[in-house]
């Protein structure tokens, strides 16, 4: 058994690492929250260059033919950093292309894909939190969709839509060609930017194993989520160990307070064993797959949960600064939220893991 | 990564499967045997299989397996599986016997880890008295140096099994005027030895499988002592790793996980089974959210023990018996509700003891009742969380006072 990362997975997520600490400090990550676009022209290509941007595109269309667990191994280093790209988006629409594509589909849009210089993202949710393939409702009519889509990330950005239709399909849409209206969002998560969207009329072609591909794409952007919110809550579990330790009361730092000590132990305790619960489930969608989709509804409602779980404790215990908007804490809590909300409530994937247990 | 225990693993598990299917239960004549005799003539079997005892040298009754965490893993899982009888589940096998492999003299691995592991001689552990429990160092049983014999005064308490066990293990004061954690020694202590009175304490389930046990005057022989004098807190620290192992155990967690969901199965909620209803539903599915955690965590922690390579791993080591624990809480608190107003009712006696019948509901209510006494044995709770927040994320030690 190798239940343990491979010396390139953990090289990755090294390079990874060493790019978000220096190319967006606690600074640059301020500038680029505040001005709310989550996304800055340099760091997306510093990303793609890496070759992150096509990291699940097989390689015969220029990708580095990973799997979903290197995708999710990403995305816990970038929500260490709550790093503001389009990489969550834009890595759902090039699995959709990859696994639901025609050749002539895959072959189009791909390489651009993964080279970065196109950006994709998806659009699935509908009015009353209808994330789920099962509820799409949104009519793809000969090659027009008409009708809407609430929430979907750095759709403003974005050069190719995954649009989630009637049926539980997929269409692609190139909002750039008209026909589609983005409204933004004032969203909590300012590193992630989300829009509702207007079809009207826009033109729409559906993806050729749409129906075989939706759940897939779900289920890797359930992992996703899970990845980013698990590494969003160590960097916030880091900064208030390192604050707990400067910040003095009554003569001794915080962390001298067992009050302080074991809540901090709680928050570890609750948070550390679910590495291994999204790694599995990362896993799974490559290489177990009668466990792929009932692992990534567990991972996704339990990791989101307890990452919020471990921001309210964070802020708690920096005191009344951490409520404030100088205070970075916002940004991984806001993130938490994000990730717990997107692609359905942990309520709604708990009901659906329990259905698939034949409970 | 790759969940697949291997080839060689998977013959391993066929093979251990094979053996099990055609030697337990017993057939023909042995099976009109007592279940005590059955049990010995399987692990007798199982033991010359290799299959028990895996990390204790054939001199002194083990297998002698080369060490192999996944085979362990295997076995364990297995033998659940079946129903046949494991390891001796008392503390002598668990914990005694490693203990004295790695501290104990020739003479007394010889003396007493064979009749340990043949189930032959039980042993109770002399650790908490009245005044040191979660501060354990500061234990007043004394015992003294008495020309060949150590003569021991003292009152130890929570003492499991006690009152079947042969042998106590224990630790004493030795060293009245050196430091409290240096001034301890390990004895190992006859149960029939005169000045030895052992009181039953009755738990809340109604069961009582703790004890009280006095020793006044109890003379134990000079050479009974494990390590050197004053070595007994380190001797001790040994143990209590095997302790902890046992509490947070996988697959004590897979049977209770299951047992909840097979109780809210076929427990009725207006005509329908609990399972049906939403906040039954949500809840258990959020229970199996911890419930992986910990059995991926365990993966994980399997494969750099493996590799030798557990210090990439020490922080949920030092966390499993905190979460199993709470875990444990969690699991029965929800069997306890589903159980509604028959939950008024005491366990009665056969489902009162510490081991999990899932089909009894009365031991579910005993279950829910022993997850918080699991939560306190072996360190409790809140001193894991010290050696959580000092030792796994370097916060500062608590100030003691001088």
């Amino acid at each position: 058994m190798e239940f343990s990362l491979t010396e390139e997975q953990e090289l990755l997520q090294e390079t990874v690492r060493g790019f978000v600490a220096k190319e967006c400090p606690s600074p640059r990550l301020r500038e680029l929250f505040d001005a709310g676009e989550g996304h800055d022209a340099a760091l997306w290509t510093g990303l793609a260059e890496m070759g992150l941007a096509g990291l699940a595109v097989p390689e015969a269309f220029g990708g580095a033919g990973l799997e979903v667990l290197e995708l999710a191994l990403v995305a816990e280093v970038l929500g260490a950093g709550a790093l503001p790209a389009p990489f969550f988006g834009h890595s759902l629409a090039t699995l959709a292309l990859a696994l639901g594509g025609s050749e002539a589909q895959r072959m189009s849009w791909l390489p651009r894909l993964a080279t970065g210089e196109t950006i994709g993202s998806v659009a699935f949710a509908e009015p009353g939190e209808a994330w789920d393939p099962s509820a799409w409702r949104l009519c793809l009519d000969g090659d027009r969709l008409t009708g809407a889509k609430r929430f979907a990330p750095h759709a403003h950005l974005a050069d190719l839509l995954v649009v989630g239709i009637a049926g539980g399909g997929l269409a692609l849409v190139e909002p750039r060609t008209g026909g589609v209206q983005i409204e933004r969002v004032d969203g909590l998560d300012r590193t992630r930017p989300l829009a509702h969207l207007r079809f009207e009329g826009a033109v729409a072609e559906a993806l050729a194993q749409g129906g075989a591909a939706a759940p897939r794409v779900r289920d890797a952007g359930l992992v996703l989520l899970a990845a980013d919110a698990f590494g969003g809550a160590w960097t916030l579990l880091e900064m208030t160990r390192a604050y707990t330790l400067v910040r003095e009361q009554f003569g001794f730092p915080l962390a001298q307070f067992q009050a302080v000590k074991h809540q901090l132990a709680n928050l570890a305790t609750d948070l550390e064993p679910t590495r291994a619960l999204w790694w599995f489930a990362a896993h799974a969608q490559d290489h177990v797959r009668d466990q792929a989709e009932r692992s990534a509804a567990i991972a996704k409602a339990h990791v989101t949960e307890r990452a919020v779980q471990v921001a309210r404790g964070a802020l708690e215990l920096h005191g009344g600064i951490g409520f404030t908007w100088e205070c970075d804490v916002q940004f991984w809590f806001k993130r938490a939220l994000f990730d717990r909300a997107l692609l359905g409530s942990p309520a709604q994937h708990r009901e659906r893991s329990a259905r698939l247990a034949g409970w | 990564m790759d969940l697949r225990f291997g080839e060689e693993y998977e013959r391993f598990r066929d093979e251990v499967r094979s053996f099990l299917r055609e030697s337990w239960p017993l057939r023909g004549a042995e099976a009109a045997l007592s279940r005590e005799e059955q049990e010995g003539i399987f692990r007798q079997r199982a033991l010359e299989q290799g299959y028990l005892y895996r990390d204790i040298p054939h001199a002194y009754g083990g297998s002698e397996q080369p060490t192999d965490v996944l085979k362990d893993t295997i076995l364990q899982e297995e033998l659940a599986a079946s129903g046949a009888p494991g390891n001796i589940r008392n503390i002598g096998p668990a914990m005694l016997a490693p203990t004295l492999i790695e501290f104990g003299t020739e003479a007394q691995k010889r003396r007493f880890v064979p009749p340990t592991l043949r189930g032959e001689m039980l042993w109770c552990q002399g650790y908490s008295e009245p005044g040191a429990g979660s501060d354990l160092a500061s234990l007043q049983s004394r015992a003294v140096l008495d020309g060949d014999s150590w003569l021991i005064n003292g009152h130890k308490v929570w003492t499991s099994s006690a009152h079947e066990a042969h042998c106590m293990f224990g630790l004493f004061r030795t060293e009245p005027e050196a430091p409290k954690h240096a001034g301890i020694s390990y004895l190992l202590i006859d149960m029939q030895a005169p000045g030895i009175t052992v009181t039953p304490l009755r738990q809340m389930t109604g069961g009582a499988e703790f004890n009280e046990v006095f020793l006044d005057d109890v003379r134990v022989p000079a050479e009974n002592i494990v390590g050197r004098r004053g070595e007994g807190w380190k001797v001790s620290r040994a143990t209590l790793k095997h302790e902890r192992n046992l509490i947070a155990d996988p697959q004590l967690l897979l049977k209770m996980f299951d047992g909840v969901v097979a109780l809210a199965k076929r427990t009725l909620r207006d005509g329908r089974p609990a399972i049906e209803q939403h906040d039954v539903r949500q809840r258990l599915a959020e229970l199996e959210g911890y419930f992986w955690s910990q059995h991926y965590s365990g993966y994980r922690q399997l494969t750099a023990a493996a590799h030798g390579q557990e210090l990439k791993v020490m922080l949920p080591m030092m966390m499993n018996k905190l979460y199993s624990t709470d875990l444990m809480q969690r699991l029965t608190t929800l069997a306890y509700e589903l159980l509604g107003d028959t939950g008024l009712v005491m366990p009665a006696p056969e489902e009162a003891g510490m081991a999990l019948l899932p089909d009894a509901p009365g031991s579910w209510t005993a279950q829910y009742l022993f997850a918080i006494a699991n939560s306190i044995a072996g360190g409790a709770s809140n001193i894991q969380r010290n050696i959580i927040g000092e030792r796994g994320l370097g916060l500062p030690r608590d100030l003691r006072p001088r």
